[in-house]
């Protein structure tokens, strides 16, 4: 009987609604944002959005604890006791922009280069590069250098787009989906999205990753593979493919470099590259008219296999030969690589069975003409549905750039890039490496009070396009795109603060970040980053890096060692844009961006950065900031999206271009274009022609579109570079036998690892440390209720992660004698920690493995300091050195992939022993000064109750 | 269980306080006697303090007169029908004694029996709790009512000796009792811990075809409601002490103190040792109950725990 | 009333929550707190929320279990050793027992839907119905003093204020896995319930006797891969056999 209970079943949600984008994570969906009485009463995901069509994860739904979390910074601050100490004074914005303007102003007229300048979890990539550029100094960068660089620059490098968040499986035919290590808190809305259509349809599910946990949990069958050697895997899965001859000829001649013409020519300066007519064109051997053509010339028949004598006495061989003859090796066949892999053979060749089954037996058709981009009609677009997807797993290794390079390879040989049920790329991908701009940052590209001749971060096609000066020696800070790192495409964030310190290759005068915790979970080696921010230059008593200007919305550790602090607004204060000329969010079928807009008002004295970037440029009066009279071009952030041009007609947003709206990609400024978004519900999606929507590498009508809509200015079809002549020309240099030439010191690491078929090496923490001494591997995984440190000062997230005990095996319990709840010393050859554990039989036998980020500072984040965050929490940064054990050769050689500069988190190497019983994870570090008091209580929305 | 104080120190002492009730309505004391006067006054604060003292442990105390609107399902809101209507006999015959020095048969006998109505509720508050398999057995409600008989009948032998009534009948009445109520209650435990799981953790999540299912992560990391309030446990061997030490208490010291007191009062008449040793009685009684009382809860594993890996 | 309904329900609202897909990323968890936060009764506090002792009430939470079947504890990657994320929030069952138990008639089941509700102006926090519940569904919110549970979001379910497609528990709404689904139990030709009879759903703790509304899909069952390994129609071995395949493959082409 229910009748004596009132219950008011139809009570209205809120007072209004505003639409607009989540910044929880990365993912940026569409969110429902309820006001009721001025305040947040709820948030929901957007049912039109293209990102989560409707869905939430909990971070999302979390975001009213982050909007009003004690946490927030709430007025400039210029430090007033030694650094880390937390001592600060308020002070006016005129004032920090006046102090900031006056650092910047006088290394910019000195020295641009003595400005370091890097963003961290930053969406607004293309204004602060742009703002970087326009400043004149070589060391910009974003966090890509520790997060996904392998991911992106093999991709580029090898299909013209990449994994990450640029491409997806299509989740709605795939048939075969491979999930190898993936952040979960990267694009994950749609991965469980599609996962559950995945699992919906009936298909199969393979999760490799050395932890079966998140998505791993649900897969049909999880390969518990060890840390660093899926690229032996995948040429194993490669070897078995070829053997079983499930590879498709026609995909490979049409759309890859398999037919193109490799010079062999030992000892010469073109040994191993491709054989090219008079305009650098590649060619192929056509066996009908037996003669070599150029690539892609309608009607030919290339050879796939042979050597060939061209007309100048060169001898030729495609490069499929030399790919097939690698690979059909014995050294690659499954029972060779179980022990390495610590899989069993079978399960390998069962894979590699089901992936050649699938791709050639489960063929889908969708009956839809297109023609491509060499004239050839097709009736239909033909599927070959196998997917896979990847992320960290893989590219957090020194190996991860070929590991990602063979994964591609693999992707082609099978036919599943960008068709129906395969891997489908996100526009404005794709695009070829030779689209994406070289890097800027040699000394002729920048000066005193000029900008930088050109955008920092590109892709060099050899040797000739890297940033060093004629000694060979690095011209940026990070020694990116040097021949430490050359294809490092995201810059390397995290040897910033360990080169600037060591003065090597120079030092800064000032370091600006942006969102970036470097004095925590963002940096490898924790302790000794703190130091170096810490320690004094002897003789002038200054600080090793001088000046530190920090920006950030949240109290996080490392707000205490910025000697100037810009506080940032929440997400839901600010103008954003998720731009198609940063990290876009389109989906494979519509080319998409979104904005922020603050539906709330600040309640502190705090700016959204970007507007505080822009008001920094006209004060520098930076060009691109201020117009010829030397006034600001831009009020604000808001201003600079709408009227900021890149291109003629081509700005931060793509969508209600011109004065009536109607264009989309191209067009004049519409000065009312963010209200047409809001009205939009905060983002713009434009649909792919339906005869474009696959192969887009060579599909005419993409290419058009991507023409359009302002890609391009000229159609950029991708062939697929399974034979890498980049890599090539770097081995070259470092046999001394085509300029320039590699130092002396860096030839053998070169040679070792940039070969032009993807290989697998050991990773190089493994190969340089004593195996028997550090016997198992030690990773983190990122929980799905949390972004890296970001959730903490979350009251609702954090209750669910508040401390994180490491995870061991049980077959490690066992032979240490550990039980659940013991406490263990971890030992690498850099640090030791100490930390409780727990037990658990779903990891590869030979890993252990905590949750990401959770471990805090004392009294960082506005937490108490005795929280298990900070007493039970730890990081397994403090194990992971910054450079590699020493090798004797005087070489600081940083602790990463020698391609790419990737931060190579994953190879750690550690041992385990027992420890006494402890209260608190060591190392500890003292604690911090909390910001702000914070209630013993919440009730949210208790007044809101009937 | 969590072992609440306030329930621990409500169920001991209404027990108590319903015992002495059962024996005053019964009528084997002598109206007259002081000591019978006060024993009445004394069993109506026990259980009006036992009851106070289940208040204590409400989100709304302010709203309690409620609980006495669902006797129909609710053995909670019977128990509390019933502590009231215990009230009325009960107070009826105090009244008679403390101011006519008359026993009424009638009420005296409703008061009893309603007294031992209210404790068979009480037990069944536990008793009828099938998520604690520990409680559900049909044991429960004897023992709840052995120890409230016997822990009244101690008083009631400490009224005894001062002058209320034939010591040794009460003493026996006492003696007989308490040997009853241990021996139930370790026939009770024994059976309770042969018990076979009704619940697992393979059951819970029924995930049991796969395989042996343990808990891997809880679902937020510090303790929650239900972790404080029914994940409470007690090492198999400590209590195992506790329970020792419990009927050394509430069953040998008393029983010979008792002893004791009956002799020396049938020798002496009522005089300083036996009523020190009626006295002590009580005390080491009402120490040996609350004690099996604190197990009663905090060797009790709820269903839910399955769920959390306890 | 603590009466359950005299008569079966003619509807039986609930979820059907899937343990093949859940990923247990506790989108549902925080979802629902949200909305129920600022919804029906009192707000779902939380002590010392940026302490040491932090905890809260939740509606809903999840657990994960490791699934080890026999043999399998120590084989780490090749057995099926699994974890498997495991929501929960209240059953809604036919036989509460939190129902009955109650001693002042906050506790209720709704005889139109079989939605369990707690009236909490009647409530006065004994806290025995959380006792007299097998799965923690329960839970006494610290600062009203009141028991707090799922509603199966009560006040959206037929809030005439919202979309029609919005109209379902906030959990269901959110989840990004499409692991939670929401309906009419009763009905046979519901989704849920033919969900249920084609991935044979089950009851939690059948032998509570409880009855539960709600209902849980199994994970399906796998096949290994190496199940799979066929033995390859390898013509012939090394290189210079894949290249004459190779030639007859061109040729075709």
């Amino acid at each position: 009987m229910s009748s004596q209970h009132r219950v008011d079943l139809s009570r209205p949600v809120s007072d209004e609604v505003r639409k607009t984008t989540c910044y929880m994570c990365a993912c940026r969906c569409g969110i429902d944002v309820h006001l009721k009485d001025g305040k947040v009463r709820y948030i929901e995901g957007n049912r039109d959005h293209p990102v989560n069509k409707g869905v939430l994860c909990a971070k999302g739904s979390a975001g009213i604890m982050q909007h009003y979390a004690p946490a927030r910074l709430k007025a400039p601050m210029l430090r007033t006791g030694p650094r880390g100490s937390g001592e600060f004074k308020e002070i006016s914005w005129d004032e920090a922009l006046s102090l900031a303007v006056d650092w910047l102003g006088s290394v910019r007229s000195s020295d641009p280069k003595k400005l370091a300048f890097f963003t961290g979890r930053d969406q607004s990539q293309s204004l602060t590069g742009f703002w970087a550029q326009q400043f004149g100094t070589p060391n910009y960068a974003a966090h890509g250098g520790f997060c996904s660089v392998n991911m992106a620059a093999a991709g580029i490098t090898t299909i013209g787009g990449a994994f990450w968040e640029f491409g997806q499986p299509d989740w709605d035919r795939t048939k075969l989906f491979v999930l190898f290590g993936v952040a979960e808190d990267h694009d994950s809305n749609p991965i469980k999205i599609g996962i559950s259509k995945v699992k919906a349809n009936g298909a199969r599910f393979v999760s490799i990753n050395p932890v079966r946990t998140g998505y791993s949990a649900v897969a049909d069958n999880w390969i518990g593979i060890r840390p660093g050697t899926d690229g032996l895997l995948i040429l194993s899965l490669v070897h078995e493919l070829l053997k079983a001859r499930r590879i498709d000829v026609d995909y490979l001649i049409r759309y890859s470099n398999a037919p193109w013409l490799v010079i062999d020519a030992p000892g010469t300066a073109e040994h191993g590259l491709f054989a090219r007519d008079g305009e650098g064109r590649p060619l192929v051997f056509e066996t009908v008219t037996e003669r070599a053509v150029l690539a892609g010339s309608k009607g030919a028949r290339p050879a796939l296999h042979g050597r060939f004598t061209l007309p100048d006495g060169r001898s030729v061989r495609p490069s499929f030969e030399l790919l097939a003859a690698e690979y059909l090796d014995p050294k690659y066949a499954p029972e060779n690589v179980a022990a390495q892999t610590g899989l069993d053979a079978g399960t390998i060749r069962g894979l590699a069975a089901e992936i050649g089954r699938v791709a050639f037996e489960e063929t889908i058709e969708i009956k839809q003409p297109w023609t491509d981009v060499n004239g050839q009609r097709h009736e239909s677009f033909v599927g070959r549905p196998v997917s896979f997807h990847a992320m960290r797993g893989i590219s957090a290794h020194s190996n991860g750039f070929q590991t990602a390079r063979a994964l591609h390879m693999l992707q082609v040989l099978i036919g599943a890039i960008d068709c129906p049920g395969g891997f489908r790329y996100e526009p404005p991908y794709p695009k070829p490496v030779e689209a994406h701009p070289r890097p800027h940052g040699k000394a002729e590209h920048f000066g005193s009070n000029q900008p930088l001749s050109g955008p920092h971060l590109g892709f060099p096609l050899g040797p000739e396009d890297l940033l060093v000066d004629e000694a060979g020696k690095p011209t940026r800070i990070d020694k990116a795109f040097s021949w430490d790192a050359p294809l490092s495409a995201h810059g390397l964030m995290h040897m910033v603060i360990a080169n600037a310190h060591a003065g090597d290759p120079y030092p800064v005068d000032v370091l600006f970040l942006y969102m970036a915790n470097m004095a925590w979970n963002s940096s490898m080696n924790t302790a000794g980053t703190i130091r170096m921010l810490e320690e004094k230059d002897e003789a002038t008593g200054e600080y090793r890096i001088p000046k530190i200007i920090y920006s950030d919305a949240y109290s996080s550790e490392m707000v205490a060692y910025a000697d100037l602090v810009l506080p940032d607004t929440t997400y839901l204060e600010r103008h954003d844009c998720i731009s198609l000329l940063d990290r876009p969010i389109s989906e494979p079928d519509s080319v998409n961006d979104a904005i922020r807009w603050p539906v709330l008002a600040p309640d502190r004295d705090v700016r959204p950065f970007q507007t505080v970037l822009i008001d920094l440029g006209a004060r520098l009066k930076l060009p691109g900031f201020v117009d010829h009279r030397g006034n600001a071009l831009y009020a604000d952030y808001a201003d600079y999206i709408v009227r900021h041009e890149r291109r003629p007609g081509i700005g931060p947003l793509a969508g209600f271009r011109s004065a009536q709206g109607d264009r989309a990609g191209r067009g004049a400024v519409n000065p009312t274009q963010i209200e047409r978004y809001i009205e939009n519900g905060s983002f713009f999606s434009a649909h792919i022609p339906s005869e474009a929507l696959f192969f887009k590498h060579a599909n005419q009508a993409y290419q058009d579109f991507a023409v359009k809509i302002g890609f391009f200015d000229k159609p950029q079809p991708v062939t697929f570079q399974l034979y890498s002549e980049i890599l090539q020309k770097f081995r070259l240099s470092a046999e001394g036998v085509r300029e320039p030439f590699a130092p002396q010191e860096h030839r053998a690491r070169i040679l070792a690892s940039f070969t032009p078929l993807p290989a697998w090496y050991m990773p190089l923490e493994e190969a340089g440390v004593d195996r028997d001494e550090y016997p198992y591997h030690a990773i983190t995984q990122r929980p799905m209720a949390m972004y890296h440190s970001w959730g903490s000062m979350n009251a609702w997230l954090r209750q669910i992660h508040t401390k994180n005990p490491l995870y061991v095996p049980g077959a490690i319990c066992d032979a240490h004698g550990l039980r659940d709840g013991d406490w263990v010393w971890l030992i690498s050859h850099h640090g030791r920690i100490k930390v409780e554990i727990a037990r658990s039989n779903v990891i590869n036998r030979d890993t252990m493995w905590t949750w990401n980020a959770i471990g805090k500072r004392g009294g960082a984040w506005a937490l108490d300091p005795k929280s298990p965050e900070a007493r039970k929490g730890f990081l397994l940064n403090h194990l992971i050195h910054e450079l590699l054990p020493p090798k004797g050769d005087g070489m600081r050689w940083s602790n990463s992939d020698p391609i790419t500069g990737q931060a190579a988190w994953y190879d750690l190497r550690v041992r385990i022993e027992k420890a006494e019983p402890g209260m608190v994870t060591e190392p500890h570090l003292p604690d911090q000064r909390r910001i702000a008091p914070a209630p013993d209580e919440l009730r949210y929305g208790q007044e809101w109750s009937e | 269980m969590h072992p609440a104080l306030s329930i621990i120190v409500f169920t001991t002492l209404s027990g108590m306080g319903y015992g002495l009730a059962t024996l005053l309505g019964l009528g084997l004391f002598e109206p007259a006697a002081l000591a019978t006067k006060i024993g009445y006054l004394l069993a109506l604060a026990l259980i009006a303090g036992g009851l106070v003292s289940s208040t204590l442990h409400l989100g709304n105390p302010q709203r309690a007169w409620r609980a006495l609107s669902q006797w129909k399902t609710s053995w909670l809101s019977r128990e509390g029908v019933m502590a009231i209507l215990t009230f009325l006999p009960l107070t009826v015959c105090a009244y008679a004694s403390i101011f006519h020095d008359r026993h009424l048969v009638l009420a005296g006998v409703l008061a009893a029996g309603l007294s031992l109505v209210t404790v068979y509720c009480t037990a069944m508050i536990y008793g009828s709790l099938r998520t604690v398999q520990l409680w559900s057995q049909p044991l429960t409600p004897v023992t709840y009512l052995l120890f409230s008989l016997s822990s009244g009948a101690t008083v009631g032998t400490l009224l005894a000796v001062t002058g209320a009534s034939r010591p040794w009948l009460l003493a026996v009445l006492a003696v007989l009792s308490t040997v009853a109520a241990w021996m139930v209650k370790r026939r009770w435990r024994a059976d309770g811990k042969a018990l076979p799981p009704l619940t697992t953790p393979e059951t819970a999540t029924g995930l049991g075809f796969i395989g042996r299912v343990r808990l891997f992560e809880r679902p937020h990391i510090n303790d929650n409601y239900l972790t404080r309030e029914m994940g409470f446990q007690v090492a198999r061997k400590h209590a195992d002490k506790l329970f020792g030490i419990a009927i050394l208490l509430g069953g040998f010291v008393p029983v010979v103190l008792l002893v004791v007191a009956a002799l020396a009062a049938n020798a002496m008449g009522p005089g300083l040792t036996a009523f020190l040793a009626a006295f002590l009685a009580v005390l080491a009684h009402y120490a040996g109950v609350f004690v099996e009382r604190w197990l009663f809860f905090a060797e009790a594993r709820h269903a839910v725990m399955n769920y959390y890996g306890r | 009333m603590t009466s359950l309904p005299a008569v079966p329900t003619p509807k039986k609202l609930g979820l059907v929550i899937d343990l093949d897909v859940c990923v247990g990323c506790h989108a549902c968890v925080i979802s629902c707190k949200e909305w129920n936060t600022g919804g029906y009764g009192a707000a779902l506090s939380d002590q010392d929320p940026y302490g040491p002792d932090v905890s809260g009430t939740f509606l809903n939470r999840i657990h994960s279990f490791e699934v080890l079947p026999v043999g399998a504890e120590k084989i780490g990657e090749a057995g099926d050793a699994r974890i498997v994320h495991f929501p929960k929030s209240c059953l809604h069952c036919e036989d509460a027992p939190c129902v009955t138990v109650c001693p002042t008639g906050a506790s209720y089941k709704r005889g139109e839907d079989g939605i369990v509700l707690v009236d909490e102006d009647m409530c006065i926090g004994c806290g025995l119905c959380a006792w007299a519940c097998p799965y923690g569904a329960r839970e006494m919110d610290l600062a009203a003093g009141v028991m707090k549970k799922c509603t199966l979001c009560v006040d959206r379910i037929y809030n005439e204020t919202i979309d029609e497609i919005d109209r379902v528990p906030s959990c269901v709404r959110t989840c990004p896995a499409n692991a939670r689904h929401y309906g009419d139990l009763a009905d046979p030709q519901s989704d849920v319930s033919k969900m249920v009879a084609a991935r044979g759903g089950i009851d939690l703790m059948p032998e509570q006797g409880t009855k539960p509304v709600n209902k849980y899909l199994p994970p399906r069952p796998r096949t290994a891969l190496a199940d799979s390994a066929v033995p390859l129609a390898e013509t012939s071995a090394g290189a210079s056999g894949f290249f004459a395949w190779l030639d007859g493959v061109l040729e075709r082409i």
